[in-house]
Formats: structure tokens, sequence, C-alpha cells
């Protein structure tokens, strides 16, 4: 009979901070809990009674890292209650925005906390000292991300051009001129990263995913869609309460949504990708091609290979996007409040990223619920572990507990957004 | 173990409390600077990007976040033990940030509202800066801080000076960068006239008026603002909300927002 006992302590290269307890018993792993400490800060609540046109501000600050995934889902969200859509050159603008931050976010994520996992590296700044060349060029990648949010948006963290309606100012076409010159430079070091990060060694192992991701009638869906299912199951946005239900868990600050009934589905990278491939650019679909994915991927270490055809992508239809630029004639289209609820989703770096706002008589917010990517994912990020680590229990300690930080950084949590810290204990009786 | 034991290098350390990351995702977001960065500091500790863990004592630590819950109340004791400067980066760890709102409400009220079962959720009714709980050497303002002025007050530290930070109005920033004042000549309300600089006056350069996010300047006249806010239709329960967001809990837009709300 053997117990066994580990225990890791913060979790690193991940945003935010929580705590991971797995206990073992002959072998089994009898309790295993992803414990989010990242403290409340209520944004649901203090949301209440502020002016209908304030949650892209306010949201923005709920992740420093993808604001504008919360400044779109906020958008959309309100400018639906208030039966306002958005269309045309000013969506084109937003999507651009949101390119900007998937390529900064995603580059981010690629190279300096993932890629260190399959080099053998502490950090990002610990490979760049070996491999100066390569990081030099991710940065310049990351760069031309946050440039891009920084050109449409004022700054890339918590940029202040977003409105309901559209933006403040729109750029001129010359102002977009220095942006795409980076962005091909980009997209030719986006290339190169996807065929590296592709021949990186990945351990062989396949989950049965049940994946969620919003799909869009012509665009690999990143700023609007349907939340569609892995199984089939369709819906519209606005009937995202009926389907997805939040529960808080007592190990945790943050909650874990059921879908249909069921825990344990995910969204991100490998979602978008299994349902909606067939919708990327042709580069980006030749590109993953080459790096080895079929239609789906269901192994979580090949999520890195994911995000950087996904960065390729964003490169390409934002280049696309300021090639076919025309200034639209105003900045924003007007937006009147009125007493109703509004939804809207977008996919979030991380994934689905869902809004709702009740706003009343007054245009003053009486409600407000918003589902991050990584609370829907805390519950498969346990299943994930526990299929992967089962097997794994007598590995040496300090080895078990880097596969269980792999495993959980395969889904970049992103914890301040849920919800701070990764405490790894593994006890075993 | 020393800085010049281990190598010559200062040791730097990123400390996060509660907070969005964006402000410790400046230094990453530093893209000419980090590398350069990373040879010329011993970044020792800093979980978001690495996860070796170097043993304090810390040279400089940068502290992002406000303190909520009564463990971080202790965790910021041990962070102040271990680092010889200690300088806070950004609206929540130098005034509260946004989850401060809860000052002006009930914290339970707030924790029902959001979760099911509010009796697991640990926290304290306000959210406090890190000056309230420990002595800082230096703060950093902005939600998010501006990256000049995070790589300023690295350099200055590295330099063994003070950062040269304005304390003035981001009206000042506008004149420099040629900007058309938005509160005069377009009528739009504007925190320019009471907000610190940083920025680089970005709101106004795109047409939007400032929403305060450095914070109050050293010298805010928010009574001669609000009156001209109110002439451009501004209602009390409106200015109550625009002096309350991410630095509400700074003493001058506090008394503003308060007055505004006695009015109302």
């Amino acid at each position: 009979m053997t117990h066994k006992s580990v225990r890791l302590g913060r979790l690193s290269r991940v945003e935010g901070e929580a705590a991971l307890l797995v206990r073992a018993h002959d072998g089994r792993i009898t309790d295993l809990q992803l414990n989010i400490y990242e403290p409340p800060r209520f944004f649901e609540a203090l949301l209440r009674g502020r002016s209908y046109d304030e949650p892209p501000d306010i949201t923005a600050r709920i992740c420093g890292i993808c604001p504008v995934a919360y400044q779109m889902s906020a958008c959309q969200a309100v400018e639906a209650a208030c039966g306002v859509e958005v269309t045309g050159p000013l969506r084109d603008l937003r999507l651009l925005l949101y390119y900007g931050e998937w390529i900064e976010s995603h580059t981010l994520h690629v190279f300096l906390l993932h890629a260190p996992d399959f080099l053998g590296y502490d950090s990002g700044m610990a490979l760049a000292a070996d491999h100066r060349g390569l990081m030099e060029r991710a940065l310049e990648l990351k760069k031309a991300g946050n440039e891009l949010v920084a050109t449409l948006g004022g700054r890339a963290i918590h940029p202040v051009n977003v409105r309901l309606g559209g933006f403040y100012r729109v750029p001129r076409p010359q102002e977009l001129a220095p942006v795409a010159e980076r962005l091909r430079r980009a997209r030719e070091h986006a290339l190169t990263a996807a065929a590296w990060v592709s021949g990186f060694d990945f351990p062989d192992v396949e989950f049965d995913y049940r994946f969620m991701a919003l799909r869009h009638t012509d665009e690999y869906a990143i700023l609007s869609g349907c939340p569609t299912v892995s199984d089939g199951t369709v819906f519209p946005v606005q009937e995202w309460p009926a389907h997805v239900v939040e529960e808080q868990v007592a190990h945790s600050t943050a909650v874990h949504a059921r879908l249909d009934g069921a825990g344990g589905y995910l969204v991100g990278a490998l979602a978008r990708y299994a349902i909606n491939s067939d919708r990327l650019s042709p580069l980006a679909r030749t590109v993953a091609r080459e790096a080895g994915l079929g239609p789906v991927c269901r192994n979580p270490f090949r999520s890195i290979v994911v995000r950087a055809v996904e960065i390729v992508h964003a490169c390409d239809e934002a280049l696309r996007l300021i090639d076919g630029y025309t200034e639209p004639d105003a900045p924003a289209v007007p937006v009147e409040p009125v007493a109703s609820i509004g939804h809207g989703a977008s996919e979030a770096p991380r994934g689905t990223l869902y809004h709702r706002y009740r706003l009343d008589e007054d245009g003053l917010i009486a409600e407000a619920d918003i589902v991050p990517p990584t609370s829907q994912n805390q519950a498969r990020i346990e299943a994930d572990l526990r299929e992967f680590i089962e097997p794994r229990l007598d590995l040496p300690h300090a080895e078990l507990a880097a596969w269980c930080e792999r495993s959980i950084r395969n889904h970049d949590p992103c914890i301040s957004c849920s919800t701070h810290f990764l405490d790894l204990r593994v006890e075993a009786r | 173990m020393t800085s010049t034991d281990r190598n010559d290098r200062p040791r730097l350390a990123v400390w996060k409390f509660a907070s969005c990351d964006g402000c410790q995702l400046t230094l990453l977001d530093c893209e000419d600077e980090l590398l350069p960065l990373a040879s010329t500091l011993d970044i020792a500790y800093f979980l978001e990007a690495s996860s070796a863990v170097g043993p304090g004592p810390y040279d400089l630590s940068l502290v992002e976040g406000s303190i909520t819950t009564p463990q971080d109340a202790e965790h910021i004791r041990h962070v102040r033990r271990v680092s010889r400067r200690l300088v806070t980066i950004g609206a929540c760890a130098t005034a509260g940030g946004i989850q401060a709102l809860r000052d002006f409400a009930d914290v339970r009220e707030f924790a029902s509202v959001v979760y099911a079962r509010p009796e697991y959720i640990a926290t304290l009714e306000r959210s406090t800066p890190i000056s309230a709980h420990v002595p800082v050497d230096f703060e950093l303002r902005g939600c998010p801080i501006d990256k000049r002025q995070l790589i300023e007050v690295i350099t200055a530290f590295l330099a063994g000076r003070r950062p040269v930070v304005p304390g003035h109005s981001v009206c000042v920033e506008c004149k420099i960068r040629g900007n058309i004042c938005v509160l005069v000549a377009h009528g739009t309300p504007c925190l320019g006239p009471v907000t610190q600089a940083g920025c680089g006056a970005l709101c106004p350069a795109f047409n939007r008026g400032c929403y305060g996010c450095f914070g109050p300047t050293e010298t805010p006249n928010t009574p001669a603002l609000n009156t001209k806010l109110r002439r451009l239709g501004v209602s009390d329960p409106d200015l109550v909300r625009v002096y309350r967001t991410f630095n509400a809990t700074e003493e001058p837009f506090r008394q503003a927002s308060e007055e505004a709300e006695g009015d109302a």
C-alpha cells in the first residue's frame, strides 16, 4: 500500500495565482482540487448603479492581459440591450483591435510562458540567454500586436478609445501604414514560430474533450458568433443562461461552469480550432497542416501549436483588414439606453467570454453577469490533471510537480480573470 | 545572500496582490528594453514570467495590487521585510483600485451578489493601498502605469536617484502634445485639469475627456472643475460616478464625489 503526497508552491508562468492539491492512495488519485485564491474583486456587484456606457472601461480592469476581450463582450452585450448592432467598417476596426490583442497575448503565452516548458528553461528570459535572436523576433512579434492595439486604442493595456457604438476617434489610413509594415514582418516571425513549436517533443496523450467555441458564418470567430458545442449543440448568445450555469466551489473564489448539465467542457484555442479550423485564413490552414495538426487536436500540450497558428491567422487577417480599410463616416453609431437585457460573447485569447447586463429606465445597470473562460475551463483542467497524473504518480516528486504545472499551463489559465496563486500540494496517504 | 556574492546585478522582485496583472505585464511589454533589462538586473522573483524563485532579500520590489484579504495584509509585511526598496505600481497598489468601490458600499452585500456561498469568501471591508500597511519608497500611478515611467523608475533606482515623474496635470501634457482642449473647444467633460500627468494626454488625443486613471494631481481644484462640469450639463449622480472609478479613495477625488453626492 503506497501513500503519496506532493506539495508544490505557487504556480509560475500563469496569469494570476492559485493552488493545487492532489491526494493519492494506492496509485489512485483520491482528491484533486485546483484552488484559486485570487482575492475577489466583486465586479458584478460594483457595476450595479453605474451608467450603461461604463462597462467597457470598468470590465477592462478585470484582466490586464485581455482587456480588449472584456471591452468587446461588454460593448456587444450593452448594445444588444439597446437594440444596436455595430456593422461594416466599425466592426472591422473592432476586429482589427481584437487581432492585435490576440497577437500580443498569444505571443506572450507561446514564447514567455509555455515554450520554456518544452526546452527546460525557467523563463523566457532564461531561454533568451541561449536563443537571443529567436526571442528578439518573438518580442518583435509581440510588439507588433501591442502597437496595433495602441494605434487603435491609445495604449496596449486598458485601451481608452473603445466606446459603445464604436470608437471615440477612428484612425486615418496613413496611421495604419506603419502598423501594416510591422505586421508583415510579424507574420514572417509567426510562420517561423509555428514551424519551431511544431517540432517540440509532445507527450503522446489525447483527451476526449467536449469543446465549446463561438462559430461565425464566415469568420474564424473572434468578435462574435453562436456558441457551438462539439456534440452538435448550437445556441444563440441570448440563450446562454439556459445552457451555461455557474456554481461556486468551496475550495475556490472562482466558480465552475456547467454546460447543459455537465461540467468539464473546454473553451480556448483547442476548442476554437476543433470547431472552426475550416474558417482559418488559407495561409493559417496551410501552416496548421504543415505543423501536423489534423482537423481536431485533442493533445493539450500541442495547444502551443494551435496558438501559433492563430497568431498567423491574426496577422494575416489584420493585414487584410488594413489593406481594405476606408475611414468610416462617423467614429461611432449612437447608442441610447433601453430598459432591457443584453447578452454579448466574444473569443478572448483564453476562450469564450460572456457578459450580460440588465439596464433600468434611468440607463443604469441593474444587474451584471460575467462568465470568463477560466471558470469554464477549471473543471476540465482538473480532469486533465487526473487523467495525466494518475499513471505517473510513481515519478520522482519534482518531475511529477512539473507535469502538474505543465498540465495547467497548457490551457493558459487567466486566474486574474476568474478570480491568484497556484500552490500545488500532492498529498498521498 | 546579498546581491554582491551571487553576482553584481541588483535583484528585482515583482509581487501581486488584488489586481488585473496589467501593471506587471507592463514590464513584459517593454519589448525593446526587456532583454537588456534582464542582463542588467537579476529578475529574482517574478512568478508571472519565471519559475525560478531566488531567495530574498531583494534590492527592488515592484508591488502591484491592493490589500483586500487578511492573508495579503500579512504577506505585504513579509514583502517589505525582504525588500530594500519597495515601489508600488498602479492604481490598485497606490490607491486601492476599482475594487475600492466596496469602501462606498457593504462588502458583505457585494459578496452575496457575486457568490452563492459568500461564507467561503474571506475578504476585508475595504480595499487599501500598500502605503496603508507598510512604508513605501515610491508610488507610480496609473491604471495601468505608463511604460516609459516604469523604465524611468527602474533606471532611477539603478542610478541611485529619485525618479523624475511630473506632478502636474494632464492639461500640461495636452499643451505639450498640441491637443485641442476637448473641455473648452468641444464641451466634453474632462478630468484632465485635476488628474496627474503621465499617460501623455491619451484620452484627449482620441477626442475623449480624461477619466482620471492616474489619480489626482498635487493641487487639484475640483470645486472649480465641478462648477464647469455642471455648467456643461453633468448631473450630480454622474459627477459622483466620474470621480469613483480607479482612484476613488484618493482624498481629493473622494471629497469631490462626496460633495456631489451631498448635492444629489
